[in-house]
């Protein structure tokens, strides 16, 4: 019984994350079609923004959040204004610019920082006894703010003009531009909103993980798989997807012998699985041919 | 005698004609002699380890522009084809005592299945999807690799496997004989009419199909091609380092080709060749600022981007040779008119 409820919280909290993770990957690759592979590189650095800002300056964790998103939807911004716009129209390019601005996010922390592993306590201590496991009250504050930021996302993407303006970019970027919307700033709305996700997402799971400048390598992964699987630009399915593999890995972690070695090859490989079924993911909209 | 004579004049013509009427050709010949006779200047065992190496990783950057630049299948996990050469050359060298000749090709062979494996599926997928899923391959096997460490040796790798060669020299030989052998073959392979195929694929795929050509079969052809190359690097590379770890898998590994490849540009074959041979060496010798090493190489690479997206070779061809608008031969840019058809050129 015990066990079962290991792996329920765990599957949740990490579905949690890369719901987020994937959701904001996914939000800037159907708007300005950037694969992003510094995501994940954005969250690492919130991570260590809260460090800075609580252990060695002292404030309450929760100016650490804001302080964290804030500079980074910022650094964010800069990044795509500086580094990827001017390139946008070549692809490759774009791909390998943002995988060099991830290296060198992770270099400039690995030289502040030095490579030691460090740790941030929780926002609130103690924990809560569900069937006789332990249940931290961070692990629960990780897994409401995660549902709770989703389902603002969602409220924004659905009920806003703004979001009406994000969905119709992705969907068609000529049209979109030719109805009236200013491609551009859509994009770098979205980027804002995308790099935010990963700040978040940052500054809610620290304490629950180790931080260190390869931090990024392990989500990154998990959250193009989370993408694929759900199928590209769809939300629904990175959440669902995102739960999926969370599960996946929760469950090989407490199951099986090495798991903890196996936990990526299993969840990478229920979504090859996937694939082989259904190419386009589980609720792939099958883009349209780029004009 | 007439004959020696003969081949000596033609060779005399085809220099003068073909070779130095254009600038990127002496640059290949220079760079193939200055290669080859690097050991005859310098015997300084640092600089043959760091051209040893570069030849060999020349070879798997050319091995993904050959696969991902061609045909336009994004491979983000070319480390597989990698890992599957060394592991597998090690293996065999180490259990089944075969000399480096013979498991260097194996491991390649081993590589192409592997391509073969990843090929089958995801080549119903395409662009982002596919680059996205072939990221996840040489995560799978690098779990297999920990989980089972009594053949793989987990995370220590296989050590004490053969040597390539006894000397540095000539070690240094194999791996650049090898390199400009088998980047010849890949530039002659683009070249040809499956080449042809490969750069329609990319354009457009569905007019090939609709010109009764089947694309999967070249697809998957590029894929065993690419992995097969890689394997041979892969297998080169343990030999030459004498172990074969989990880092030849490693994701930073399959990004690292990628940037090699796309910093050169892409679509070329001699252009990865030659991103490999201006980072790898400069990232060694940056070595004594060991902290900034990889920050200083993201710089230069980002940098270099923003001026010329299409990659750092083919900004250098377009400056120093022009194309003829009417029968598309390059000339050198100093030339007012085309060399072969004498229109003006601007």
């Amino acid at each position: 019984m015990a066990l079962i409820t290991d792996i329920i919280i765990s599957g949740l909290i990490s579905g949690s994350v890369y719901a987020l993770l994937a959701i904001g990957f996914s939000l800037i690759f159907g708007v300005a079609r950037i694969v992003n592979i510094a995501h994940t590189a954005f969250y690492m650095v919130a991570a260590y923004c809260i460090y800075v800002v609580t252990q060695k300056m002292g404030f309450h964790p929760i100016w650490g959040m804001v302080a964290a998103v804030v500079l980074v939807t910022l650094l964010g911004m800069i990044a795509y204004k500086f580094l990827i716009n001017p390139i946008r129209e070549h692809e490759g390019a774009v791909l390998i610019a943002t995988i060099a601005l991830a290296m060198a996010l992770q270099e400039i922390m690995a030289i502040i920082f030095t490579g030691t592993y460090l740790s941030v306590p929780s926002l609130i201590k103690g924990y809560l006894l569900i069937l006789g496991v332990k249940v931290f009250y961070q692990q629960l504050l990780t897994f409401c703010a995660a549902l709770l930021i989703l389902i603002v996302l969602w409220a924004l993407l659905v009920r806003t003009k703004l979001g009406l303006a994000i969905r119709s970019t992705a969907q068609d970027r000529e049209v979109a531009n030719l109805m009236g919307i200013n491609e551009a700033r859509v994009a770098m709305m979205t980027m804002g909103i995308s790099v935010g996700l990963a700040a978040f997402t940052g500054a809610i799971v620290v304490p629950l993980t180790i931080l260190q400048p390869h931090m990024w390598l392990h989500p990154l992964i998990m959250m193009m798989a989370v993408v694929v699987l759900g199928g590209l630009g769809s939300l629904k399915g990175s959440f669902l997807g995102a739960y999926i593999l969370g599960f996946a890995e929760a469950l090989v972690v407490f199951l099986a012998p090495m798991g903890a070695f196996l936990k990526g090859s299993v969840a990478l490989s229920v979504m090859i699985v996937v694939l082989l079924i259904r190419p386009e993911g589980l609720f792939g909209v099958s883009f349209e041919e780029e004009r | 005698m007439d004959l020696i004579l003969f081949y000596s004049r033609k060779l005399f013509t085809v220099l003068k004609n073909e070779v130095l009427v254009l600038p990127s050709r002496v640059v290949v010949v220079l760079f193939f002699l200055l290669l080859l006779l690097l050991p005859v200047f310098t015997k300084d065992p640092y600089l043959l380890r760091i051209f040893t190496l570069t030849s060999i990783f020349a070879i798997l950057a050319a091995s993904w522009d050959l696969l991902s630049g061609f045909t336009g299948q994004m491979n983000f996990g070319h480390a597989l084809f990698f890992g599957v050469g060394a592991y597998g050359a090690a293996l065999l060298n180490l259990h089944g005592h075969i000399p480096p000749w013979g498991t260097i090709p194996l491991g390649a062979l081993g590589a192409v299945l592997a391509g073969l494996i990843i090929g089958i599926p995801c080549l119903r997928l395409r662009g982002t999807y596919l680059a996205l899923t072939t990221l996840a391959f040489p995560i799978i096997l690098m779990g297999l690799v920990f989980a089972f460490p009594n053949l793989t040796g987990g995370d220590l790798g296989i050590s004490g496997i053969a040597r390539l060669a006894r000397s540095r020299v000539a070690n240094y030989y194999i791996a650049v004989v090898v390199m400009l052998g088998l980047c010849t073959i890949m530039w002659k392979i683009t070249d040809s009419n499956t080449g042809i195929i490969f750069h329609a694929i990319r354009e457009d795929e569905l007019a090939v199909r609709a010109a009764g050509i089947n694309t999967t079969r070249y697809k998957l052809l590029a894929f065993c091609l690419s992995g097969f190359f890689a394997g041979v690097s892969g297998g080169l590379y343990a030999h030459f380092m004498r172990i074969a770890g989990p880092s030849t898998l490693e994701v930073s590994m399959s990004f690292t080709v990628v940037i090699w490849a796309i910093f050169g540009g892409i679509v070329t074959i001699y252009g990865p060749v030659g991103a490999v041979f201006i980072l790898f060496p400069l990232l060694e010798f940056l070595r004594f600022w060991q902290e900034y090493r990889i920050l200083m190489f993201a710089g230069v690479v980002l940098l270099i981007l923003l001026y010329m997206p299409d990659g750092l070779f083919p900004w250098l061809r377009n400056k120093i040779e022009k194309e003829c608008p009417r029968c598309k031969i390059r000339s050198i840019a100093t030339r007012k008119t085309c060399r072969v058809c004498t229109a003006s050129l601007d």
